[in-house]
């Protein structure tokens, strides 16, 4: 197959909607806004708290969380499935090789983002806002909905960054999910699967679409920060 | 519903006069407010002078309770309950990233006034301070003197006894600043007790019932404004309203 023919049989499969192609996508999809559904409940309250909370330690905890944004993916994925593996402390659950266990291996990824840029954008507002804020009787972590309102814009780009680093990664779904036909196989594995196979045309489809989401994200990132902006004055 | 209910509740239980007794405040082991004493009866406008790092923004906070002093004490005649019914304009104006409304409508929620109530409180204080037809904008949108007078809106819809202003028109050209002294003499009018600092003496001239002059962090001098402004008694006051002293 030369490249042109196979350009032409991958741009079939997405403008063709082939069903086998579109339950990868939408598997994908599905595991990776759970993933940064999930960190954002619990990252932005806990990213606000931080901010605000003074305590020993805190720098080693800043310092880690900060670090733990580039934590690479097969090691997130390693640790998700020695604790859900068999013998592993959560292993009666039965989840390893199932969709949800790719959730929570992603959620890992995506937490320390949320976590980490919410520090900084609610800090950096509270360093603004804290007079008047204290002024109105909302101190500590009564001051959190508030800061996390007026910061979302920054937010949101930060929920969209985890988004991006969980539907490129290939790692951690890989070796929690299992690649199973039909069951947890993504665009990452996917692709990563279909190329050793020689099926490059599946894989480039794949991989038009993973472009095209990349872009759409940074679209939307940007038009927050426009409209942050314009709210920020 | 504006002047009435303030002075209405003055007369039940009064948090003034606030009393401050001997009140310090370091920090970094430096003094910077020394045995501060001096009591804020209700009524009038009180203006801190002093020049540069006198501790006016200090004591003011002091009073406001956003500093704990280190030594001494600051009491006020009654527990206001919930309410605080005292209330704070800073240097630049402290604009929520949301609508002019929704700034007055977030402080009032941070008081606990019912959602109701927040609606006509809000349009009220909007319309008071000349700003209904700016509710729905971004407040960071304003010009500076329109973002001080919607901080002043802000704290009077929490209906203060007593309204702590921090060198409030620093920032501003003397227009806008013309426009926010009008709006002061209107509030002592309408009975809120107003205390507030500058380095201004054109506009102490102006404002002030009663001057309490400050200098390095120490009280120097406290007297009613004809008094202070005919003849200090201090020769640091002296030597501010000469002109000479700066530090």
């Amino acid at each position: 197959m030369d490249l042109t023919a196979i350009f032409q049989a991958a741009f079939a499969l997405v403008v063709g909607l082939d069903p086998a192609f579109l339950a990868i996508v939408s598997l994908s999809l599905r595991v990776t806004l759970s993933a940064v559904l999930i960190a954002g409940l619990i990252g932005l309250p806990l990213g606000a708290a931080l901010a605000l909370a003074r305590f020993r330690g805190r720098s080693v905890v800043i310092v880690i969380l900060n670090a733990l944004m580039g934590l690479p993916p097969v090691v997130a994925g390693l640790i998700v499935f020695l604790m859900l593996s068999r013998s592993g402390p959560l292993g009666s659950l039965g989840l390893l090789f199932t969709p949800t266990a790719m959730i929570v291996a992603q959620v890992l990824l995506v937490l320390p983002i949320v976590i980490a840029l919410t520090r900084q954008t609610v800090e950096d507002l509270w360093a603004e806002y804290r007079d008047h804020l204290r002024s109105v009787g909302l101190e500590g972590m009564r001051a959190i909905p508030t800061l996390l309102f007026d910061g979302r814009f920054a937010l949101a780009t930060a929920l969209l960054a985890g988004f991006g680093r969980a539907s490129a990664e290939v790692g951690a779904v890989l070796i929690v999910g299992g690649n199973i036909a039909g069951y947890t196989r993504t665009m990452t594995t996917t692709i990563t699967l279909e190329t050793s196979k020689g099926d490059l045309p599946l894989a480039l489809g794949l991989g038009l679409v993973l472009i095209t989401l990349t872009l759409a994200i940074n679209a939307v990132a940007f038009g927050a920060s426009r409209i942050g902006a314009r709210y920020a004055g | 519903m504006s002047a009435k209910p303030v002075s209405a509740m003055r007369d039940v239980s009064s948090i003034l006069p606030l009393t401050i007794d001997d009140a310090c405040f370091e920090a970094g082991g430096r003094r910077l407010v020394v045995g501060a004493r001096f009591t804020v009866p209700a009524g009038g406008l009180t203006v801190l002078l002093g020049p540069n790092g006198a501790g006016k923004s200090l004591t003011l906070r002091l009073c406001h309770g956003l500093l704990t002093p280190s030594a001494g004490s600051i009491r006020w005649a009654a527990q206001s309950g919930s309410a605080k019914r005292h209330a704070m304009v800073f240097q630049k104006p402290i604009m929520l990233r949301r609508s002019v409304a929704a700034n007055v409508a977030h402080a009032l929620a941070a008081a606990g006034i019912a959602r109701a109530e927040r609606v006509g409180r809000t349009q009220e204080a909007l319309a008071r301070f000349g700003l209904g037809g700016r509710a729905d904008q971004p407040a960071r949108l304003l010009s500076g003197g329109e973002q001080q007078r919607l901080a002043i809106a802000r704290a009077w819809s929490l209906r203060p006894e007593l309204l702590f202003l921090d060198e409030p028109t620093s920032q501003l050209d003397p227009a806008a600043t013309r426009q926010i002294e009008e709006l002061l003499a209107g509030l002592v009018a309408e009975g809120i007790t107003v205390m507030m600092s500058t380095h201004d003496l054109g506009q102490a001239k102006r404002l002030a019932d009663r001057v309490l002059f400050l200098h390095r962090g120490r009280l120097v001098e406290d007297a009613d404004a004809q008094t202070f402004f005919a003849g200090p008694a201090s020769a640091e006051a002296r030597a501010f309203l000469a002109g000479e002293l700066i530090w």
